[in-house]
């Protein structure tokens, strides 16, 4: 025998009734409960975000644990400072550090996970109605963060070197001339999610001054910066602007572990006062044991061995997902070249839409990505993808490339059969192009038939 | 009925997964506040050992979409031997695929918006996108693009113009091999809920009207998220409207071949006529859903429903063992 409530429609109908105005711009639940079936084992999924914590020495993890059992165990157990340990704080420092920063243990707030400073930089900077400016795609974990706060999220257009600050401007213009102050730009500039492109270096100083000039805030969010496969590192915008305007996110989930929900912000002093305030409201302080397992691992320097490896690891993993979708997207597709990071952002010809295709993709071939809708607030995206790449085995990948390839194939013939233009090809002329990533300079494809592309699109185009 | 151990099967790796999940948490409860033994089974490919293993008395099906919806589980529970909730194989294989649905109501004069029927083959084979524009010009603009076999609003498009209408077809062909090309009639969205009696006779249940923001469409996420569609229960129709359409949805019940339960959705068009659209051979329990609602509305609880069902299982298999 259950004690559980009965619920009837009509408590429904007054559950529904008492919800608060802002519930109403949450949004999905089609594409949450498609997701849901992403998790299913026999998916090869690519939806994810996930590092592979299955490379962590599970016997570093024990010794750490076994140290806070045997030397703070009392502590571990209690209640922490809101604004988190001095230790961790000084770990946090040792991070940034590596990143290029200097950050005061004044400057910081250690927060249960980056996603908690989404959330608290919303709460304290966000009325009603105001705007906060994103790029366009933008993280999809940030889009019900600044719903739920009913911001008007205004996007961003990027292209291969990132948020297009001309864009920025102009729209900046034209909100000042509606008489509408935007409170923060959210930005992850360096290898961003989901688009796994970079914001140049010249963009990079040219935000910072925008942010200087209009006495505007910038919500750095960088998770995968020391996530980095090539190249030399940018400085992140806090590193230009000083910690004046810029408010920095960064987390220990990517690096080291989503599990222990540590992540934390730097930011000038009142604005960190505020935030500290909002963090007690909502959960008192971030976990002590957490903070004591990170502790444990950064303070002696070992978690940079570990990063390295990840990268080595990530590295080989992309170069696996860029060789497969070179070898089985269509001629017709696109996609971002990321020097770092966790995705890879596909756009096919836009008479797809990927959330349908998602449902094919699960319904016939057991494999799963994230639609791009989800990266945008205006309906655009549709025919866009994200792809992970840290997660899944080399194997694997080839393998879920392979079978996405095959049914976004099947839709490209289709469509041609339909609206009366043959795209068909021989399969084995694709094989060429491996490795290459590019358009097709074979001339037996030249006759074939090429949509139009999207508007601004990404890979090689180089305005600012 | 103490003592009755009850399969209740759920999830399994259809699109509707997590409306079945709710569906059957809601009916857990409700079988448990009935004094039942429930055996939960997430249905996967070990289904058949586990059913044997049971020692069920009786399944309860709450599955929605592919596999638990279209007669494939409901085979599967014949050849095991366990009596079970709803419809049978053939009635779910009719409700399933809403061409079938619409060629038997063809057949019977009951009013169907008129509709095309094809298969992915015809298209990649024999050239059926040439036949596109006489349909279209039949159909008029704008119109409904459906997978015929998929029981939530996914993958259903409207094309405005000839242009739209390739993307709608390969949405549609993302979740099925066949779909259909419907002509879209305006008007009120109404469900018919159907429940048989303690007699045995179907009767309708009051009329439900769903409302959402939107300007076409009842989709899949108003559908299962509160607050999102405005329901009216009973319809605010009048008396012979409400009358006709419990008539309608009577008779398409019947010619289907349902059991037990099943839900009727329809158009009341904007020139009066009623129009069925499909119908859902296991209609959603979640609390959001139309056929609880319905029975709310006619005063028969939740836990009623659910032990309705059980009983009207059992009384097929005897009827059938006899």
């Amino acid at each position: 025998v259950t004690d559980r409530h009965q619920t009837t429609s009509h408590e429904i109908e007054r559950y529904a009734g008492l919800f608060a105005k802002r519930t109403r711009q949450m949004r999905s639940s089609a594409m949450r409960d498609l997701m849901a079936i992403t998790a299913r084992p026999e998916v090869i999924s690519f939806a994810g975000g996930l590092p592979d914590t299955s490379t962590f020495p599970a016997s570093t993890f024990s010794a750490i644990t076994t140290t806070i059992a045997n030397e703070s165990c009392a502590s571990a157990l209690q209640y922490g400072p809101t604004g988190g340990f001095e230790e961790t704080k000084r770990c946090v420092a040792e991070v940034m550090a590596a990143e290029g920063m200097r950050a005061d243990p004044e400057d910081l707030l250690i927060t249960t996970g980056g996603q908690q400073v989404i959330d608290l930089v919303t709460k304290t900077l966000v009325d009603p109605g105001d705007v906060v400016i994103c790029e366009a795609p933008t993280y999809p974990g940030a889009v019900p963060v600044f719903s739920s706060y009913e911001a008007d999220v205004v996007q961003i257009e990027m292209d291969a070197d990132g948020m297009r600050i001309d864009l920025l401007e102009e729209t900046l213009d034209r909100l000042d001339g509606e008489g509408r102050l935007p409170k923060f730009i959210y930005t992850v500039p360096t290898f961003q999610n989901p688009a796994g492109v970079t914001m140049s270096g010249p963009r990079r100083k040219r935000l910072v001054e925008i942010a200087r000039e209009r006495e505007l805030l910038v919500l750095e969010d960088n998770p995968y910066g020391l996530l980095r496969y090539e190249g030399e590192p940018l400085p992140p915008l806090r590193a230009l602007d000083g910690g004046v305007y810029v408010l920095y996110l960064g987390t220990f989930s990517k690096i080291f572990s989503p599990g222990v929900r540590l992540g934390w912000v730097a930011a000038p002093g009142p604005v960190l006062a505020k935030i500290e305030l909002g963090k007690q409201a909502t959960d008192l302080c971030t976990s002590s044991l957490t903070q004591q397992v990170v502790d444990g691992f950064f303070s002696d320097g070992r978690w940079r061995g570990y990063v390295q490896e990840q990268c080595t690891l990530y590295r080989r993993r992309r170069d696996a997902m860029l060789d497969a979708l070179a070898e089985f997207f269509p001629a017709e597709a696109e996609w971002t070249q990321p020097g770092g990071g966790l995705f890879i952002w596909a756009t096919l010809p836009e008479f797809i839409d990927t959330e349908d295709l998602l449902a094919k993709a699960l319904r016939e071939e057991n494999v799963a990505f994230v639609p791009g809708a989800a990266a945008f607030v205006d309906g655009r995206g549709g025919s866009s993808m994200r792809l992970n790449f840290s997660i899944a085995s080399d194997d694997e990948i080839l393998e879920g490339i392979r079978r996405i390839g095959k049914v976004v194939d099947e839709q490209i013939s289709l469509y041609g059969t339909l609206s009366g233009r043959s795209t068909t090809r021989p399969a084995s002329m694709r094989r060429d192009q491996r490795g290459t990533g590019a358009a097709p300079d074979d001339p037996g494809l030249a006759d074939v038939v090429h949509f139009p592309r999207r508007a601004g699109e990404r890979r090689g185009a180089q305005g600012s | 009925m103490s003592a009755l151990r009850v399969a209740l099967l759920k999830g399994g790796p259809s699109l509707e997964r997590q409306v079945s999940l709710r569906s059957a948490a809601r009916v857990e409860d409700a079988l448990e506040r009935l004094g039942l033994e429930v055996i939960s089974i997430d249905v996967d490919t070990t289904l058949v050992e586990q059913l044997r293993e049971s020692d069920a008395d009786v399944a309860f099906v709450a599955l929605h979409g592919r596999g638990g919806e279209d007669g494939t589980v409901q085979e599967l529970l014949e050849i095991v031997g366990i009596p079970y909730t709803g419809s049978g194989v053939l009635a779910c294989m009719r409700c399933m695929d809403k061409v079938l649905t619409k060629h038997l109501l063809t057949r019977e004069d009951l009013p169907t918006p008129d509709f095309f029927a094809f298969s992915e083959v015809a298209f990649r084979e024999f050239g059926a996108a040439k036949a596109l524009p006489a349909i279209e010009e039949r159909l008029g603009f704008p119109l409904v693009v459906k997978p015929a076999a998929q029981g939530s609003a996914l993958g259903i498009k409207f094309a405005g113009s000839p242009a739209d209408v390739p993307e709608a077809l390969i949405a549609a062909f993302s979740y099925d091999e066949r779909v259909l090309l419907e002509r879209y009639v305006k008007g009120r969205e109404l469900a018919v809920s159907l429940l048989e009696d303690d007699g045995g006779d179907v009767k309708a249940l009051p009329v439900v009207e769903a409302r959402t923001k939107q300007e076409y469409f009842f989709d899949f996420e108003a559908r299962y998220e509160i607050g999102k569609t405005d329901y009216t229960c009973p319809a605010d129709l009048p008396p012979e409207v409400t009358a006709r359409a419990q008539e309608l949805a009577v008779d398409t019940y019947r010619l289907l071949g349902c059991y037990a339960f099943a839900r009727v959705d329809m158009i009341l068009a904007e020139d009066g006529t009623l129009q069925v659209l499909e119908a859902q051979a296991i209609p959603g329990l979640t609390e959001t859903s139309l056929l609880p609602q319905a029975a709310d509305a006619a005063g028969i609880s939740f836990d009623r429903l659910v032990e309705r069902l059980v009983e009207l299982a059992l009384r097929r298999a005897a009827a059938v063992a006899v």
